[in-house]
């Protein structure tokens, strides 16, 4: 019947949609994920822990904003259809909004649910967050009527919004995004934006902008918006375009572009830190030194496709030499009551001497043994074993530095102290005296190291060895027959990642001051892995910017991000995010060619035998 | 004299004997052909010679045949590594080609001139001359090596992953990959298995110029008796895992073990 009614069904699916045409199962869906989503990240405590932060003064808190940014894009969600290729995408009308009010209620409903609960029973014995301040921040400090009538319909409205979101045309849709983002971004990073204007010197801007108690003043709040839209407006298409240049471009002004580009980065790398304040600088070191051990892992298991989870082994051997050769009173040097003998380390760290060259080949030296020593016990292993054999030495390093056994070498618990603060002792630079202790000096430090890493790991991918690697990750079997001894060509990248990884052990010791063994869990090793599978394995431009996106705006273990509001939640957000993209973009933000071959071969042998470019063989092969 | 000397090589595993003595060699020049019905022995073989005998991780079944010697232009390779062996010159194939599929075309044939280049990390780094200057001879090697197929696997083609290639097409870029392993002798294991009659006989053509052009001796696994009869000096019949026949393929051919282990003795002629 659909075949003789034909022409019929796609006249009508062009009209607008009745508004009893709502896709129920999605919009159950969505409102049903969305107020799991929202009574999840009440009941965890965010809403109330970020309460206090406010984001437009006086309407909004962060907290407030955790919550109902959920049915918003529920609402969104619901309204959403996904378009198939080569149909005619659905056309909009009325039904989305109210898909997005459905799912929205259903939030709401969700969340009130979540309140009611809370009113009637006292479950804090189990659920800790559960706490009468949330109750209140549900209620809105009136009774559970009003509670009822505020979180549902709020929800509901929110939900609507969003689905009529999904009704506005293409353009329409980045303005309002434009907007909505740029606002919150700008209230959100505020301590950001007030270090680096008065970096520049222009607090007088930020003071204006933001409110005295923090959060954005609402006016300011309109303008911000009405800017991040027109900026919205204005960009649009515009990396399509780019990148439509770029690929049309000949190799040669390709070269000379991305020539300039490299040389506006490393200005800007070199320029930007006597400009930016303390706080950008302290971050932008400490992405430094999560980039560093994210190159040093990439080679490991990017490259040559070797899952080591005991990484932090090598980033605790970087930090423990440098610590044990340069501290005063390191172990060693104690006298035999334990009384400080001496006023210097057995070396200093001085990159103008031959001191700090001393020491930094005694810490590759000791990271390229350290390699072997992991590195040959394992190198038969395939995959998981070799997973699970790496996470056991991770540890086993780590309580080797806590045991008292060789407390008198590396201090057991209490490590070791006092490591000399920098090696850029005092850099003038266009009329900036920089010391050890000013956080630019170890921003520099970290810079020059990241650089060798760049470029030792560009070069290693596009050289004889990186092909043998390449080769071990497609096949190991092959690859041994094709020639390449993989025991050597294993060991090489468990010693180039050890040597990567120690450079960013000696930053670390050098930024921090002192190592202890509690600054090497496991946690260390799983988000430096983070960093690299969201980033994009195998591709260096992937490392750093998942190491800007994790460590920038997150904070690593323990060193703070820009969104330090969410410093608690820092580990569900990784958790969060990394299944996100494992579900969603497996080859990272921005993945290497052949990772994402890899992973999506099938749709792009489709494509490929699609735009017919496998085999004129073929088509000869079907004509016999 | 011969290039490859084997001499009662065994291989079992657990209670099934793959290979249960079998004497074999092979002279500089020539083509030999290993023929046999399924499960003969003969990728066993094969597997053998190249050092890739399964390893099950138990003392029982190490990666190395249980008994007999094989030695490669006088020197005994038994029981050395597949890289080293491949080193010393014998390349291979694989019946289930196996090629590097998410990397390009030219760099499957790249990494295959590994042992025959030395740059290591300092030179890669520092970018030596020395450094370029292999990597230059690498690529025109691999390239001269593409270049051998025609113009199949030449120009844009270098620069395609190596999974959009046809089926044949991946049978001839595995060719390639082992004759850049810069070999004195070529294992060629099925070559023609899933090709078109064309495509058959162009490849047939091609061992041959291997042979007479660029000087290889050649083993070959096949089972298409036209390229058999096309290629071989001489043809080694395995059953069972041991060497039943042996001589041209006349005389193969009109051997009556060969005939009764390909279709059976008559007796057996009802059953299925």
């Amino acid at each position: 019947m659909a075949i003789v009614n034909a022409p019929e069904t796609a006249a009508s699916t062009q009209a607008a949609r009745p508004i009893t045409a709502v896709d129920w199962r999605r919009t159950v869906r969505m409102g049903l994920l969305g107020g799991l989503g929202m009574v999840f990240i009440a009941a965890i405590g965010m809403f109330e822990e970020l309460d206090g932060r406010p984001m437009i003064v006086p309407i909004l808190s962060l907290g407030y904003l955790t919550v109902f940014w959920v049915p918003f894009v529920a609402g969104y969600l619901a309204a959403k259809e996904e378009t198939l290729e080569g149909l005619a995408p659905p056309q909009k009308g009325l039904r989305d909004p109210l898909a997005g009010l459905v799912a929205g209620l259903m939030g709401g409903l969700a969340l009130w649910l979540l309140t009611a609960f809370m009113n009637a029973f006292e479950w804090r014995d189990v659920f800790l967050k559960l706490s009468p301040t949330l109750l209140e921040l549900l209620t809105f400090g009136n009774d559970l009527g009003f509670a009822f009538l505020a979180l549902v319909l709020g929800s509901g409205l929110l939900g609507m919004l969003g689905g009529a979101l999904a009704v506005l045309p293409e353009s329409g849709r980045r303005i309002v995004v434009g907007a909505i983002v740029t606002t919150f971004v700008v209230a959100i990073l505020e301590v950001i934006f007030v270090d680096i204007f008065e970096g520049i010197g222009l607090e007088a801007v930020t003071d204006l902008v933001y409110d005295i108690n923090g959060g954005l003043a609402w006016g300011s709040a309109i303008v911000v918006a009405i800017l991040g839209g027109t900026l919205a407006a204005v960009s649009a298409g515009a990396s399509e375009r780019s990148r439509t240049r770029w690929t049309a471009m000949e190799p040669a002004p390709r070269r000379t572009a991305s020539l300039a580009a490299f040389v506006i980065v490393a200005l800007l790398t070199i320029f930007l830190p006597i400009i930016l304040g303390g706080i950008v600088n302290e971050l932008l070191a400490n992405v430094g030194l999560f980039l560093l051990m994210g190159l040093g892992l990439n080679v490991v298991v990017g490259y040559a496709g070797l899952l080591d989870l005991g990484y932090v082994a090598f980033f605790a051997v970087g930090a423990y030499t440098t610590a044990v050769l340069t501290s005063p009173i390191s172990p060693t040097l104690l006298g035999e009551d334990g009384s400080v003998v001496r006023e210097e380390g057995l070396l200093t760290i001085d990159f103008f001497g031959w001191e700090g060259w001393a020491v930094l080949g005694a810490v590759l030296l000791v990271a390229a043994i350290a390699g072997i020593v992991v590195g040959t016990p394992v190198i038969r292993m395939r995959g998981d074993y070799l997973a699970i054999v790496t996470l056991g030495f991770g540890e086993i390093v780590r309580i080797l530095f806590l045991s008292d056994w060789l407390a008198p070498v590396f201090g057991g618990a209490q490590g070791v102290r006092q490591i000399p603060s920098a090696g850029v002792e005092a850099l003038d630079l266009v009329d900036l005296t920089i010391t050890g202790v000013d956080p630019r000096s170890i921003f520099y430090f970290v810079a020059v190291f990241v650089a060798i890493a760049i470029y030792v790991s560009w070069r290693l991918s596009k050289s004889r060895i990186g092909r043998a690697w390449a080769a071990m990750r497609e096949d190991e079997t092959v690859a041994e027959a094709m020639g390449i001894d993989t025991v050597r060509a294993k060991l090489l990248a468990f010693i180039i990642g050890a040597m990567l990884a120690s450079f960013g052990g000696m930053v670390f010791a050098v930024k921090v001051g002192s190592v202890f063994p509690k600054s090497f869990e496991l946690l260390v090793s799983i988000i430096v892995l983070v960093v690299v599978i969201v980033g994009g394995m195998g591709n260096i431009a992937g490392v750093i910017v998942g190491a800007l996106v994790l460590i920038g705006v997150l904070g690593g273990p323990t060193q703070p991000g820009v969104l330090q509001e969410f410093a608690e939640f820092k580990l569900l957000i990784y958790g969060a995010l990394l299944v996100y993209m494992m579900l969603q973009r497996p080859e990272g933000l921005v993945p290497s060619l052949s990772r994402s071959r890899e992973l999506h071969h099938e749709e792009m042998q489709q494509d490929a035998w699609l735009a017919s470019a496998i085999e004129e063989d073929d088509d000869e092969e079907a004509s016999i | 004299m011969s290039l490859l000397v084997i001499e009662q090589l065994e291989k079992s595993f657990g209670g099934l004997k793959a290979i249960g003595g079998i004497d074999f060699h092979v002279d500089e020049g020539e083509i030999v052909s290993v023929i046999g019905p399924n499960g003969a022995g003969k990728t066993t073989f094969f597997n053998a010679i190249s050092g890739m005998l399964p390893s099950t991780g138990s003392s029982e079944h190490r990666p190395i045949p249980d008994f007999g010697t094989i030695k490669f232009m006088g020197e005994n390779i038994t029981g050395l590594a597949p890289s080293e062996i491949t080193r010393l010159g014998i390349a291979r194939t694989f019946q289930n080609v196996r090629l590097f599929p998410n990397m390009t075309v030219l760099e499957n044939v790249m990494v295959a001139q590994h042992s025959r280049s030395r740059q290591g990390v300092w030179g890669t780094i520092l970018q030596t001359p020395a450094f370029r200057k292999e990597e230059r001879k690498i690529e025109d090697r691999a390239k001269e090596v593409l270049g051998f197929f025609g113009s199949r696997l030449v120009g844009y083609r270098f620069d395609q992953p190596a999974y959009v290639l046809s089926y044949a097409n991946r049978r001839r870029l595995e060719i390639a990959r082992a004759m850049a392993t810069d070999p004195t002798l070529l294992l060629l294991d099925e070559p023609t298995a899933g090709m078109n009659p064309r495509e058959t006989g162009e490849l047939t053509g091609l061992i041959n110029r291997m042979r007479d052009e660029l000087g290889l001796t050649i083993v070959v696994i096949e089972h298409e008796m036209r390229v058999v009869r096309d290629v071989s000096d001489r043809v080694v019949v395995l059953d069972h895992g041991v060497k039943i026949a042996e001589g041209s393929y006349e005389e193969v051919s009109t051997n009556e073990d060969v005939i009764e282990a390909y279709l059976g003795r008559d007796t057996d002629e009802g059953s299925p």
